[in-house]
């Protein structure tokens, strides 16, 4: 049924778009089509389809290139080194858990044992100073050596397995290089807790890289090396095989592939680009300890990953710049509160914009902001003074801090400190509501809910800063998640049809 | 490519003396003796359970076999890896189609080369002259390979990812990619299953062809009587493991036992 069109049907001479309806690759397009009508940002992503991948990259290191000529060093190494440090990290394990479909829960150890591997062989722990271009390569080849031991292990441990042992290999490298600390010529090897400092900078050619702007560069240009070489790499004769091991192994393996090699080469690549990554990373920070090695940036790295889009290239480095950003933005150290409270209501007011019909959502935005001051009054007028005494944390312009105490209830936090939990409660309370009514109900019950999700955010979430913050990206990561489910520009996998 | 040549001394190719398989204590393949010349289509048949599929397990060396001899133009297979075998020229399509599903048509066909190429990960990623002469050979014989099956597996389809392939291109596609890794016998596991009266009669010739035209040895395991009638030149009929018959389609069809092996003792007797 699927090959009607072998039998001859005389085309009319005059629409060559007409005769393609029906037809195979017509139908096969149709999805495309369709897809491509819709969304928000449309022309702009059917441009960056369009344009071929050397002009993408082009575009990005245009764009990567421009920042430090307007970002303080302070924004450029939080914001750009550590962005530019995740998406290579992430292209690596990339390699591993991308291509090869490999679970390698221990991609963080071979990150950590390049940078001490890079500061034992540059700094004064033990008085060795080796210059760059040779301490670089012989960290990569040592990483990677590491690798292929525990790659070997992947012969046998498929799946779960290998995940499992890969875990306690991160477990055991932070245990021996922060507790077993083993001496060697009367010097502890990793420096326990406190680790290694006064590593060498990088140096090439004697120019020694110690400006942010310069650490900068570099890595970026790693990064792009990498990027070219992974595309390269993901379309060879291995990059296909390794797709094809991660479909069906078997089959792979049947069709000359050699599966457990081309496993462990995943590997290998993927702990060597890791130990570059740490080595730079330990000569940026002067320092290590294993404290920079932990869980929590192994998480971070799979989450750039996945959210990237598992398996693309441009996934990693995409998905570290939305992870990394918006991470370290809402740190408190790196304060914009009155950024974040716009955010916030922005968000809002988005939310109510995008309902249908336009009608619903005026009702909803007047209604809530008439919600809103009525309560006010009615608090004011009835209660003790000390129920609207509260001031706005971090107010940012002083009218827009008024006119928030005059519409958000806040009560003085020390006369009323049970206020916050019982408007937190309230609001979850109030979203089950909103979520098991329908139609107008649905319309009604929004109103207190956004304006109770206005007094959370100014008495809980806007004096705790630091919870807010993981609170607030853990949001981020579900929404893009539910979204985009493979990713921000992966394609989604098809398992059995 | 094309073997004119009228009947010569017929060569082995595939050659299994005793071989047994046995999983646990259940016998799968039980002293299977088994001969396949070169430019001859063999096929094998027999009920469910016969052990038709475990043979090509064994051959492709997905196991390896409890005891006997397995060899291929005289080299032997037995403890061999399944990509050397295959490097060797022993090719297989799945009975329970197992393409890359998530990769493009034509990928699925570049895929299977790997074997015979070269170029390793640094070249690769370097870009170098003899890597992108190498893709473009591995493109041009894929697309080669593709041309076999008509105007099916061409054109835009080349680019479409495998899943949207109908069942029976997918069939095609399997035979495509198993044909990619140039070998010397093609193992096709049951062709025609699932596939409509005129898709059947369409792949029974394009296996005639894929031995005349193309050059291979092919060993077929066919449930579909006509498919087997209409190419096989030698039929081996399997039951429990055990070769119950051998030699023309005519011959094994009508043996008392392999008759006994489909239908059962009453029908063989009253027949």
């Amino acid at each position: 049924m699927s090959d009607q069109s072998n039998t001859p049907v005389p085309d009319p001479p005059d629409a060559e778009a007409q005769t393609r309806i029906g037809v195979d690759s017509w139908v096969a397009e149709s999805e495309d089509r369709q897809a491509r009508k819709r969304g928000f940002f449309g022309p702009a992503a059917r441009g960056w389809d369009a344009s071929p991948d050397p002009v993408k990259l082009f575009l990005f290191i245009a764009v990567a290139g421009t920042i430090p000529f307007w970002m303080n060093e302070g924004d450029l190494f939080v914001y750009g080194l550590f962005t530019v440090l995740y998406a290579t990290l992430g292209l690596g394990l990339n390699v591993v858990v991308g291509f090869a479909g490999l679970l390698d829960l221990g991609y963080v150890a071979y990150f950590g044992i390049g940078a001490y591997g890079y500061a034992l062989v540059s700094s004064d722990h033990y008085g060795i100073h080796w210059p760059t271009l040779a301490s670089l390569p012989a960290v990569m080849v040592f990483t990677g050596l590491i690798g292929l031991g525990l790659g070997l292990t992947s012969r046998r441990l498929v799946g779960d397995y290998f995940a499992i042992v890969t875990l306690f290999f991160l477990q055991a490298f932070l245990v021996f290089t922060n507790t077993a600390n083993p001496v060697i010529h009367g010097i502890g090897l990793t420096g326990g807790s406190s680790g290694i400092g006064n590593l060498d900078p990088l140096e090439f050619f004697g120019y020694s890289l110690t400006s942010v702007k310069q650490q900068y560069y570099f890595f970026l240009l790693v990064l792009v090396l990498a990027t070219a070489g992974l595309y390269f790499a993901n379309r060879s004769r291995t990059g296909r095989a390794w797709r094809a091991l991660r479909e069906d192994p078997l089959a792979a393996e049947v069709m000359s592939i050699p599966v457990n090699r081309l496993k462990r080469l995943a590997i290998v690549m993927g702990a060597a680009l890791a130990g570059l990554c740490g080595a730079i990373f330990a000569a940026i920070q002067t320092a290590v300890t294993s404290s920079n090695f932990t869980l929590n940036v192994l998480i971070f790295i799979f989450a750039v990953v996945i959210l990237g889009g598992i398996g693309s290239i441009a996934g990693p480095i995409l998905g570290a710049i939305v992870i990394n950003v918006s991470f370290q933005f809402l740190q408190p150290q790196n304060d914009h509160p009155s950024i974040k409270r716009w955010l916030f209501y922005g968000a809002i007011v988005l939310f109510i914009a995008l309902m249908k019909p336009w009608y619903r959502a005026v009702v909803v935005l007047v209604g809530t902001v008439a919600f809103g001051l009525a309560v006010h009054a009615i608090v004011s007028a009835t209660a003790a003074a000390s129920w609207t005494a509260g001031t706005v944390t971090d107010a940012g312009s002083g009218s827009a801090g008024k006119a928030i105490a005059d519409w958000v209830v806040i009560p003085n936090q020390t006369l009323h400190g049970g206020f916050a939990t019982y408007a937190y409660i309230g609001l979850v309370v109030l979203v089950c509501v909103v979520r098991s009514v329908t139609g107008w109900w649905r319309t009604v019950v929004l109103i207190p809910t956004l304006y109770m999700a206005a007094v959370v955010w100014e008495n809980v979430l806007a004096p705790n800063p630091a919870v807010t913050a993981e609170i607030l990206f853990g949001v981020l990561l579900i929404v893009i998640m539910t979204v985009r489910p493979q990713g921000l520009i992966g394609t989604a996998r098809v398992e059995i049809i | 490519m094309a073997t004119p040549e009228p009947k010569p001394e017929p060569r082995p190719l595939l050659e299994l003396a005793g071989v047994s398989m046995s999983f646990g204590g259940l016998v799968v393949i039980d002293g299977l003796d088994l001969v396949v010349n070169e430019h001859e289509i063999v096929s094998v048949i027999g009920p469910n359970g016969a052990g038709k599929t475990t043979l090509f397990n064994l051959i492709t060396g997905i196991y390896s076999p409890t005891a006997g001899e397995i060899r291929l133009d005289g080299e032997s297979l037995v403890g061999m890896p399944p990509h050397k075998i295959a490097r060797r020229g022993a090719a297989r399509t799945f009975q329970t189609l197992r393409l890359f599903l998530n990769m493009s048509v034509i990928e699925n066909v570049m895929a299977s080369q790997y074997g015979q190429t070269k170029v390793g990960i640094a070249r690769a990623m370097l870009r170098t002259p003899a890597m992108r002469r190498e893709e473009r050979e591995i493109r041009a014989r894929a697309e080669e390979k593709l041309a076999f099956f008509g105007k099916r597996l061409m054109g835009y389809r080349w680019d479409q990812p495998a899943y949207s392939l109908s069942y029976a291109n997918r069939r095609r596609l399997e035979i495509a990619r198993a044909m990619a890794t140039e070998p010397k016998i093609l193992l096709l596991d049951e062709p025609a299953a699932g596939m409509n009266p005129t898709e059947t009669h369409e792949i029974t010739e394009l296996i005639g062809q894929l031995r005349d035209d193309g050059g291979y040895t092919i060993l077929l395991i066919e449930h579909d009587m006509h498919v087997v009638e209409g190419i096989s030149d030698r039929v081996v009929a399997l039951d429990h493991g055990v070769k119950i018959a051998e030699g023309s389609f005519d011959a094994v069809a009508t043996d008392p036992r392999v008759v006994e092996a489909y239908l059962g003792t009453k029908a063989a007797s009253t027949k």
